[in-house]
């Protein structure tokens, strides 16, 4: 007898059982259990755990849209920053160039004043002289001619006391001596 | 034969004597039993007989049941959003079904409503198989036809309640048993076929085939630890150093029914997915 035998005479033993078959009490128990089990999880724990699951992404979700607002917001920061530095480096550079064309225009300015100040002072001073001379020549013609009579009227007597005479004389002699003084000058 | 006989006889004897202690009747051999078929069928603990008896494996898949109730509930009421270890380990069983079964099978955007019944399935399904290799436990909840029926019965009820919504009781009838872009001859042969595989085979099959694996792989490491047993305390010389390669041979057969507890348990959810996703289907 081996031990084969005795497998199979205990298999033929217990064959009154058909385990394809389940027995009344089987399909009873395990109705029970599992209508519990089933009733537990798909009605209070797995809700509970995907609510926490939910929950995270929600928290995750809610994190990158925190963050890519914060993102955007920090460019368009930027963004302003780099117009507004653009604006104010143009308005100095506008500032600077209107300064030098204002400069420029003020040295030309003065210097135009500068230069008909120049022009009146030497004029001035043309006239003055002009002015002076004039009145030293008329002041001299006065007094040469008085001189020169005076002079003459010594050397040649009395002969000369006629006015009129005298005074054409003294013309000739004045013109001769001016046109002398012209062409000397 | 007669050695064995003799031999049981005379365990039965010392049995019944109060001088046998725990270790002595731990450490003994009273021959080599062969597991029968009888293993699925202990005695009644309560009730015998009656619509209400209670055994062993009942008792077996009362504290499976409780257990993962349990872990859930812990689990659960624990929750957080930043997870601890153990809620992660969870959360990942939890994204296995979801993402490998519901998601892949059924499609992102329409397995939302199965998830919780995939899941459910699942975890059960897992639990009731591991305590076959749980020790004082030690068979597994499934491996009495029973519950496994009753868990393919849901999954019929589930997939015939989807598909009959979707299509009315006409529409999901024609889209099932006569399949589109089929010259109609084929019909003949077709037809009852798909009729059987939709109202008998698929339930049958999905309870049967966990019951099978599971039945099996308890008689597979009966027989090595009890060929243990026999061969260690009874064997005489050198046969007794065979008891090393039957403990290892239940060794490694433990090691494998955890493997088959949770491929079973996959294979039911995934084939639930697959039978769900069929009934959904708008035109095969």
């Amino acid at each position: 007898m081996s031990i084969l035998t005795s497998l199979t005479l205990a298999a033929e033993e217990g064959s009154n059982q058909n385990p394809v078959i389940p027995a009344p009490y089987d399909i009873l128990w395990s109705f029970v259990i599992f209508v519990i089990i089933a009733v537990v999880f798909t009605r209070i724990l797995l809700p509970k755990l995907q609510k926490v699951l939910d929950e995270r992404a929600e928290l995750i979700q809610g994190g990158i849209e925190k963050a890519e607002k914060a993102q955007a917001e920090a460019a368009a920061a930027l963004e302003e920053y780099t117009a507004q530095l653009t604006e104010a480096r143009a308005e100095a550079a506008r500032i600077r160039e209107d300064a030098r064309v204002e400069a420029a225009q003020i040295l030309a300015e003065s210097r135009r004043r500068a230069g008909k100040d120049a022009e009146r002072i030497i004029d001035t001073a043309q006239r003055q002289i002009e002015a002076e001379r004039h009145q030293t020549v008329i002041a001299l013609r006065a007094e040469v001619g008085e001189l020169a009579t005076e002079l003459a009227s010594r050397i040649v007597g009395e002969s000369l006391a006629d006015d009129a005479r005298q005074q054409r004389v003294i013309d000739a002699f004045l013109d001769d001596l001016e046109s002398t003084v012209k062409a000397e000058g | 034969m007669t050695n064995l006989l003799a031999a049981a006889v005379g365990a039965e004897a010392e049995g019944s004597g109060e001088s046998q202690n725990f270790f002595q009747w731990l450490f003994s051999s009273d021959g080599f039993h062969a597991p029968t078929i009888g293993e699925f069928f202990p005695e009644a603990l309560l009730w015998e007989g009656t619509l209400f008896e209670f055994n062993r494996i009942t008792l077996v898949r009362v504290i499976a049941a409780v257990a993962l109730i349990v872990v859930f509930w812990v689990v659960a009421a624990r929750a957080r959003v930043v997870p601890g270890r153990f809620q992660s380990f969870i959360e990942y069983a939890l994204d296995f079904v979801r993402v490998q079964i519901a998601e892949e099978v059924i499609g992102k955007d329409k397995a939302r409503p199965y998830v919780a019944f995939l899941t459910t399935l699942f975890l059960a399904i897992v639990f009731f198989n591991i305590t076959g290799v749980i020790p004082f436990l030690n068979i597994a909840g499934t491996s009495v036809i029973g519950l496994p029926i009753i868990m393919a019965l849901w999954v019929y009820v589930m997939y015939l309640g989807v598909g009959i919504k979707k299509h009315g009781l006409g529409g999901y009838l024609k889209t099932s048993l006569f399949p589109a872009g089929v010259p109609w001859p084929i019909y003949i042969l077709l037809t009852p076929i798909e009729f059987l595989q939709v109202f008998f085979l698929r339930p049958f099959t999905l309870a049967l085939r966990l019951t099978a694996n599971m039945i099996a792989g308890h008689l597979l490491l009966v027989v090595a630890f009890a060929g243990t047993q026999y061969l260690f305390f009874e064997a005489s010389g050198a046969i007794k150093a065979a008891g090393a390669l039957t403990f290892l041979g239940g060794f490694a057969f433990t090691l494998f029914e955890v493997f088959v507890a949770l491929l079973q348990a996959y294979v039911f959810t995934m084939l639930s997915a697959v039978y769900l996703n069929m009934a959904l289907e708008e035109e095969h």
